[in-house]
């Protein structure tokens, strides 16, 4: 139901989310920020059950800005991730796992952009372009092809508009909007958001 | 429930209600112990409070592991009552809530004149939906600790923190039976700014860098003004302009969002919220009966009379009516 793409270039790193939030049938809303600010270089995207991936994201984001505030410098993506994914792993065998799948999309001034992708069994994945949802099925084959390790930033952006030009075309639900940041040695940026109109 | 919480007033309630089940026991107790919440408070450790503040989500994310107990529970009676229409919606003029009035128990109408709507503070309302009786209860507490921290802290929470609180408080009971979708409806009154920077580190992530889901026209009124938030047991926390909620919602939303717009005056805006809840009540057979409204301003919430929703359906009859010719009048009173 909800679309997690990201796309990792020499540079940069290229995320969009879906702007749904949905409960059964109903959009309630429809310009939901998925996209979770960790520090000033690392985002991270979540979607999944309902409570869990509030819960969660802001659970991470408390704890990487309190190592910031203890240690006086930012962990990286890498680190970010890593922790992300035990603490999915601590509680996978629980009572009460968390039910998320997520993108964490970061630069780090030493190793550059990084992109890992997560899901719900814990499992992490540094790869250079990942999505997450029933979109990815439609979508991935699209980056298989087009992808090349060294594009640039427009190129990425269009890629990204051909994935959501199949998405509209093909898949069942309408996901109208999409919000897109990329990241880059200068911190996050707010790109345009990315429309469709109707099919 | 506050004074019993000041006074440190325990009173255990029977265990003996249920022989039948040997588990009940420790489902009763566990249940209780969960209710007298204690709170490791980092937020209040700063102020100087002697009382140790009673709110316990321990260690935030362990919920009880003796929720694999509860999968042994009494057999219901009767199935839950989840069926209702509630509708919020923000305008120039303030927050609409309104709701239908009918408690719906299965097929059979267990109440036609509920309280749907129930009011927090002088200047928050709560719809309610899902299951009847969990809602009540929630409020409850809701309105218990919402008293509680404006006596600590000598200043009342925004509906943000509010919505935060009930998420919290609501989040170790995520995966068992407990049904309960509330909107908060309400005013956030302005405060000084100097006051809201000291806050915004302790209280709920609503500075404008980290407001990430408040479009930006919006965010001068992220600290004051109109606030309309959805909050559900599964653990759901939606800010928005307009929510409906309920069995009879998706009729709800066909109307709304059709008419609605920031610029509807006061008698617009009711009408509007009347008419939606009348269409949603006239085809989802599990709302009906009466329509609760309220409207919360600057000044506080206003209730509306109760109104029997039969009267808007000859409204719109007549209305009709005079578009029939008189053939299909004719056979409508043959009907009849």
């Amino acid at each position: 139901m909800e679309y997690l793409i990201g796309i990792q270039g020499p540079d940069f790193v290229l995320v969009a989310a879906d702007n749904v939030a949905a409960s059964s049938i109903i959009q309630m809303k429809h310009d939901y920020d998925k996209m979770f600010k960790l520090s000033e270089k690392i985002l991270l995207l979540c979607v999944g059950e309902a409570g869990d991936t509030v819960q969660f994201a802001e659970y991470i984001q408390k704890n990487v800005q309190l190592y910031k505030m203890r240690n006086g410098y930012e962990l990286s993506p890498s680190a970010a991730a890593n922790f992300t994914r035990k603490n999915l792993a601590d509680y996978l065998r629980s009572r009460t796992p968390y039910h998320v799948n997520l993108l964490l999309a970061g630069y780090d001034d030493a190793d550059g952009p990084g992109l890992f992708y997560m899901d719900y069994l814990s499992s992490l994945a540094k790869a250079p372009f990942a999505a997450h949802g029933y979109g990815a099925f439609l979508t991935l084959s699209i980056l298989d092809r087009d992808y090349k390790p060294d594009l640039t930033r427009e190129e990425a952006m269009n890629i990204l508009r051909k994935c959501v030009e199949e998405l509209n075309k093909r898949f069942i639900l309408n996901l109208h909007s999409f919000n897109v940041r990329l990241i880059d040695k200068d911190g996050i940026h707010d790109m345009e958001k990315l429309t469709v109109g109707a099919k | 429930m506050a004074l019993e919480d000041i006074c440190n007033f325990k009173d255990k309630p029977t265990h003996k209600t249920f022989p039948f089940y040997a588990s009940e026991d420790t489902s009763v107790s566990v249940f209780t112990e969960s209710l007298n919440f204690k709170w490791r408070g980092e937020m209040t450790s700063k102020k100087a409070s002697d009382v140790p503040l009673e709110f316990h989500v321990p260690s935030l994310f362990k919920r009880p592991s003796s929720r694999a107990s509860h999968s042994v529970s009494v057999r219901r009676p009767f199935p839950l009552s989840h069926g209702t229409t509630t509708l919020g919606f923000i305008f120039q003029g303030g927050v609409i809530a309104a709701a239908d009035t009918r408690a719906s128990a299965g097929g059979l109408v267990a109440c036609p004149a509920v309280h749907k709507i129930t009011p927090i503070h002088s200047h928050l309302v709560v719809t309610s939906s899902g299951s009847g009786a969990d809602c009540m209860l929630w409020e409850r507490i809701l309105t218990r600790e919402i008293r509680l921290y404006q006596l600590r802290h000598k200043r009342r929470l925004s509906i943000r923190g509010t919505a935060k609180l009930l998420s919290l408080m609501l989040h170790p009971f995520k995966g068992t039976d407990v049904c309960v979708a509330l909107t908060l409806c309400g005013w956030d009154k302005a405060e000084s700014t100097k006051n809201l920077e000291e806050t915004l580190g302790v209280t709920d992530d609503c500075s404008p860098s980290v407001c990430k889901d408040v479009p930006s026209k919006t965010n001068l009124l992220c600290f004051s003004g109109p606030k309309l938030i959805y909050v559900c047991s599964d653990g759901a926390r939606l800010q928005g302009d307009i929510f409906s909620v309920g069995s009879g919602s998706p009729y709800a939303y066909g109307v709304l969002d059709r008419s609605l717009s920031w610029s509807l005056n006061k008698e617009e805006a009711i009408l509007l919220a009347r008419e939606a809840v009348f269409r949603a009540t006239h085809r989802d057979a599990y709302s009906g009966n009466n329509v609760d409204l309220f409207h919360v301003t600057a000044e506080g919430w206003r209730q509306r009379q109760r109104e029997d929703l039969k009267e808007e359906y000859y409204r719109d009859m007549e209305k009709r009516g005079k578009k029939m010719d008189v053939k299909t009048k004719k056979a409508a009173k043959i009907m009849q």
